[in-house]
């Protein structure tokens, strides 16, 4: 289905001393969703942080569109969001201020100001664009950090536990978001623990390269210590 | 350029709607500076020839008080993540956190100190000169401070850090921030006030200039250090 967009290889995470996941590929092209489970501590976060160039994998490499990335993640960084645990909102600034900030631009001018109340509806926080972030509930925080998604356009979202803290009707309203990202030729890294309803999704169970739930690679990994 | 400016004006943004801060530092360097005549006694020759040094001292530590927050707050909430993978390069976003800091720390105690220096007696043909020293000074107090403030990120407690790393790279702004306006105050004719202090103020350009250099690329390192 459609070109690569971002490819691993080989990827090898090790985080204060202890191996979170070795030899990990991962492919995915336009227009697709790649889900990736696992129990607590696979190293789903770590992996999702490290496509995003925040940590820098040990072994293995990184192509973004055929371009090796692995020691530049500059060249794809503007392409991606990347939504973490923390929502990134700053408690005294109106919800329309947070996201204008994000978008990097400003809610003053009307051309940008219609993008972000179009982004905010979507989530349908429109109506609380004018309240400052301090007073919304958790999952109105998560909601508005989604709408990050809408308010720049860029191909690959990098998700995170997206849905923590969502409603049904919110989730469904990501499920929607995501399907219109993809239609448009957009793809999706997700990490979950609850059920998001996508369509045709590839999985990924990363407890398979961690050798904190799988034994044959902790003795790959020790055999490889005794040999040097 | 427009993403650099994105986050002077965010950070000021935040700024102004927390004015709280920026008051803490300027009451912060009036009161402990109005101190000092309680201490030593009301003397004016004395309070005049030690003003020079306790501006400066006191002006230090006010801005250390504030170097704390000009990146803990931005990585406790996740918005650091969002500013190392935005269109700003990591140099520049430093730059930028650092500028309106000084804005909103270094401004106001320049603005202050000439208060202080009345108070204290001070001779006023050295006002000008105290005016510039603090011009040139206080910026190299935000960029040094920024180093200190990101690579103690990660630690704990690193807010008790910050001094220890940042006092002593501090002293070459205090010695010649003191001594031009000591030259000032002891130039013979009022004309050469600025001749006098030229020596000195030329070495607080300097410091400015190195540490232009070095504080953005030092701080970028220490965020990137700081996501893993």
């Amino acid at each position: 289905m459609g070109q690569s967009l971002f490819i691993g290889e080989k990827l090898t995470c090790i985080r204060g001393g202890r191996t979170v996941f070795a030899g990990l590929d991962l492919s995915i092209g336009k227009g697709e969703v790649l889900v990736l489970e696992g129990p607590n501590g696979s190293g789903k976060s770590s992996l999702i942080r490290l496509l995003s160039g925040l940590i820098r994998p040990r072994n293995g490499s990184l192509f973004w569109q055929g371009q090796d990335a692995t020691r530049e993640p500059e060249i794809y960084q503007q392409k991606i969001h990347y939504i973490g645990h923390r929502n990134a909102i700053k408690p005294v600034l109106t919800v329309l201020e947070n996201l204008g900030y994000w978008a990097g631009c400003s809610p003053k001018k009307s051309q940008d100001l219609s993008g972000l109340e179009q982004a905010l509806d979507q989530f349908n926080m429109l109506s609380l664009k004018d309240t400052p972030a301090n007073l919304l509930s958790s999952g109105q925080s998560r909601r508005l950090t989604l709408s990050r998604l809408l308010a720049t356009d860029k191909p690959l979202w990098l998700l995170d536990e997206p849905s923590v803290g969502l409603d049904v009707s919110s989730v469904a309203l990501l499920e929607t978001a995501i399907r219109r990202h993809r239609e448009k030729g957009g793809a999706v890294i997700l990490a979950t623990h609850t059920a998001i309803d996508l369509d045709s999704p590839k999985r990924m169970n990363l407890s398979d390269f961690s050798p904190l739930y799988n034994t044959s690679l902790l003795q790959q990994e020790s055999l490889e210590e005794s040999w040097i | 350029m427009k993403a650099f400016l994105n986050i002077v004006t965010r950070d000021l943004h935040l700024s102004l709607r927390q004015r709280s801060d920026i008051i803490m530092a300027v009451l912060f360097f009036i009161l402990t500076a109005t101190l000092f005549p309680f201490g030593l006694g009301p003397e004016p020759n004395l309070l005049a020839r030690i003003a020079p040094g306790i501006i400066w001292v006191t002006a230090l530590l006010s801005v250390l008080l504030s170097l704390e927050r000009l990146f803990l707050a931005d990585y406790e909430d996740g918005s650091l993540e969002q500013l190392v993978l935005s269109r700003a390069s990591l140099e520049s976003a430093v730059l930028a956190k650092v500028l309106a800091h000084w804005l909103t720390t270094g401004l106001p105690l320049m603005a202050a100190a000439p208060l202080i220096a009345l108070l204290f007696n001070m001779d006023s043909d050295a006002f000008l000169i105290l005016i510039i020293a603090m011009a040139l000074g206080t910026p190299s107090l935000s960029l040094i401070g920024a180093i200190a403030a990101t690579l103690t990120l990660g630690a704990r407690r690193g807010g008790v850090l910050i001094p220890l790393l940042v006092l002593p790279l501090y002293i070459p702004t205090l010695i010649f921030g003191v001594g031009a306006i000591d030259a000032a105050m002891n130039s013979l004719e009022a004309g050469a006030v600025l001749a006098n202090a030229k020596p000195q103020l030329f070495f607080l350009g300097a410091i400015f200039l190195v540490s232009l250099l070095i504080a953005p690329l030092a701080g970028a390192a220490a965020l990137r250090q700081a996501m893993e």
